[in-house]
């Protein structure tokens, strides 16, 4: 077990240069003068002081020697200030947004955590319940009902579903409205009486006691936890369907059914706990992917997270916006997915003794 | 199974190899068994009558739908530049392309109307959703078999050689699986835009980059359970060279589920296209593409009930597309699943 850990987490400094690396990479498709918005607000016009700070910030020197300022950054000769350095959080300056791009990392990232902290539940727990349901009644009409349902969901693409239901549930009837909360309840949230604790808009209202605003922020979740967990379902349904046939197959079943236990307790208690091995990774990945800002469905819905903003950034083609999001979006990629293995490898002796 | 078949018509004095039997062996038993998987299941059947129509829309398009400027046909035709969309069934006034010879019985006039409606621009939905199933095809094809053979490449290299080779190749993987994927390509679309030019190509260059990882990983256990059999020994020991070991002797016996598994996946890369195309970075403002159609929705949000039909229209052709793709690669997998095969087969 322990030695499996230390694998994994080797890897990990592995996949962090080769991630910063290849976006580095990608980042030498633009021109210096581009990328001088790695390190300043504003790109000077004027050609001399243009050509300044291309000389301050090594904008012409060698790949690896950019790479490394880029990374870890340094410090300038003359003024003593620090330039570049993502891993301590400078990623840049944002031409569209106009600000840096922590700032909007810092604005837009609880939103997208508290979108995917509501949506964690009804995935996972959807999903595996139709799933299960599936196998139990296997090869009956429920059993080609979720099929096909989950086929569809499969088929259906994020933003044609999203604006689907907008178009019945919002623009036909007015109950779920775009957007992270109302205009009014922005009024209250951005107040001095409103005291934001954790950003998580639901969560402060509750503890500023403003249930009108929760109820109002919920309203807004609404649609785009609808749309993420029918699309996800699709997929988690047929692994569990599948994990749960295969293992209601095995020998060790039909010894506690024959044994007389009652079909409850041989679901719940023997095979249920064994064919939701796959589902845990599946179930995993899917907790990533809400954790990484779900591009499509905030840009559907208007909600301003991580992925929205990647939206907006990359429509006016502000490359080191895009940039800065993605590779931050890939170090929780990264972490996600170690936590992710190692629970595996917890849950399943198997996986360790490969 | 074969022997079963062909025993009793030996009998009743038929031809020693049956219609049935000639077909198998000119498609070789595993593309034998999958048609015979597919035409079995209602579900896949469903899947290729829709693909089948999908197909002929694309290749009947100039007559569904004939271009104004046939050197410029992808280009959506519009009828003035006004910014309200116009419901279906409005007269078309300015710009009419040319009418189809099939228009007047069908239509019962000689006037062009907007049977689908327009988006805002005026560009006519009709004509989009008909030539965008050429896009979609042309797409989805072009990802399919790039992403297909940068994995076949890769996975067979890494697994034939194995040891550094492996362990480097297999790094490179993960480190491309650690990118999320949507925005790595959005990144790589919008990095790629201004030296390309305004196009397709931007968009499909980056979902190739980063589409490759899940086949090379398929084909690399499929070599490697293959490549210790003794046919592989024996080209070995004659002394054949690793390409001609590796090109004739173990990619043909390992290539096939991969290759399932990568032109089943084209619908999910058509709608990948889709969604680029949506965000604004994959086609541009007036291509004939679905997902292209579908942005012009994102500006009327709250009148969707009024301009419901930039919704639906677009959306139905991409759903039903990504649908026979989807109906009939569930079906394949079952078929290729080696824990269910021989059962029910």
């Amino acid at each position: 077990m322990t030695n499996y850990i230390i694998r994994r987490v080797l890897l990990i400094p592995v996949l962090l240069m080769g991630v910063t690396l290849l976006i580095f990479a990608m980042l030498q498709f633009l021109g210096p003068v581009q990328r001088a918005s790695l390190y300043i607000r504003d790109i000077p016009k004027n050609e001399r002081v243009l050509e300044r700070v291309i000389r301050k910030y090594g904008l012409d020197e060698d790949f690896l020697t950019q790479y490394w300022t880029w990374l870890v950054g340094k410090r300038d000769a003359t003024t003593g200030e620090r330039i570049g350095g993502i891993l301590f959080g400078n990623f840049g300056y944002s031409r569209s947004a106009s600000e840096p791009v922590v700032d909007i990392i810092k604005r837009r990232f609880p939103a997208s955590l508290e979108l995917a902290l509501w949506a964690v539940v009804p995935v996972i727990l959807g999903g595996v319940v139709l799933g299960v349901l599936a196998a139990v009644k296997h090869n009956t009409w429920i059993d080609q009902a979720t099929r096909v349902f989950s086929i569809l969901g499969w088929s259906f693409p994020t933003f044609v579903f999203g604006l689907l239901v907008l178009m019945i549930f919002y623009a036909r009837l007015g109950w779920f409205p775009p957007g992270r909360v109302s205009d009014w309840a922005n009024q209250v949230i951005r107040s001095p009486e409103f005291v934001s604790y954790t950003h998580l808009v639901t969560v402060d209202a509750l503890l500023n006691g403003r249930f009108d605003i929760f109820v109002d922020a919920l309203k807004h979740l609404i649609l785009p936890i609808v749309t993420l967990s029918y699309l996800s379902w699709a997929l988690l349904l047929r692994v569990t369907r599948s994990s749960m046939l295969e293992v209601l197959r095995q020998d060790y079943i039909v010894t506690a059914r024959a044994k007389g236990l009652s079909e409850r307790t041989v679901i719940f208690r023997h095979a249920l706990p064994n064919a939701l091995m796959p589902v845990v990774t599946i179930g995993g990945m899917m907790v990533v992917g809400l954790l990484n800002g779900v591009v499509i469905t905030e840009t559907v819905f208007n909600y301003p997270g991580i992925g929205k903003a990647a939206a907006d950034a990359a429509l006016y083609l502000d490359v080191v916006t895009v940039l800065a999001l993605t590779l931050f979006n890939g170090f929780i990629l990264i972490a996600a997915n170690l936590v992710v293995d190692i629970l595996y490898a917890f849950i399943d002796p198997r996986v360790r003794l490969e | 199974m074969t022997q079963a078949e062909v025993a009793p018509e030996m009998v009743a004095g038929e031809p020693l190899l049956p219609r049935r039997g000639r077909l198998e062996r000119w498609l070789g038993p595993e593309m034998y068994r999958l048609l015979r998987g597919l035409l079995h299941n209602p579900l896949s059947i469903m899947g290729l009558i829709l693909l089948a129509f999908f197909v002929f829309v694309a290749v009947a398009a100039p007559v569904l739908a004939p271009p104004r400027d046939p050197t410029a046909a992808y280009q959506i035709p519009r009828d003035g530049f006004g910014p309200n969309p116009k419901p279906p069934g409005s007269l078309w006034k300015v710009r009419q392309p040319p009418l189809p010879f099939w228009w007047k019985p069908v239509m019962g006039t000689d006037q062009w109307i907007h049977i689908m409606g327009t988006a805002s621009g005026q560009w006519d939905i009709y004509y989009g959703v008909v030539w965008g199933t050429r896009t979609a095809f042309k797409v989805g094809v072009i990802i399919t078999i790039s992403v297909a053979l940068i994995g076949i490449v890769i996975g067979s290299v890494s697994a034939y050689y194995g040891g550094w080779v492996d362990m480097v190749l297999m790094r490179i993987t993960d480190i491309f699986l650690s990118f999320p994927f949507l925005l790595a390509a959005m990144t790589l679309s919008a990095i790629l835009t201004p030296v390309l030019g305004k196009s397709l190509l931007p968009a499909t260059i980056a979902l190739i980059t980063f589409g490759w990882m899940g086949y090379a990983r398929l084909i690399r256990s499929d070599i490697l359970s293959i490549k210790e059999r003794e046919y592989v020994l024996a080209a070995k020991v004659i002394g054949a060279s690793d390409a001609r070991i590796l090109l004739r002797h173990i990619l043909p016996n390992a290539i096939f589920p991969t290759i399932v598994v990568a032109s089943m996946d084209m619908g999910s890369y058509v709608l990948t296209f889709a969604a680029l195309s949506f965000l604004g970075i994959g086609a541009e403002v007036g291509y004939a593409d679905w997902g292209q159609l579908l942005s012009f929705a994102r500006d009327w949000i709250t009148n969707l009930a009024d301009y419901w039909y930039i919704v639906v229209f677009p959306g139905i052709a991409l759903v039903l597309f990504v649908l026979a793709w989807n109906l009939v690669g569930d079906a394949l997998r079952d078929i290729l699943d080696p824990r269910l095969r021989g059962r029910n087969a």
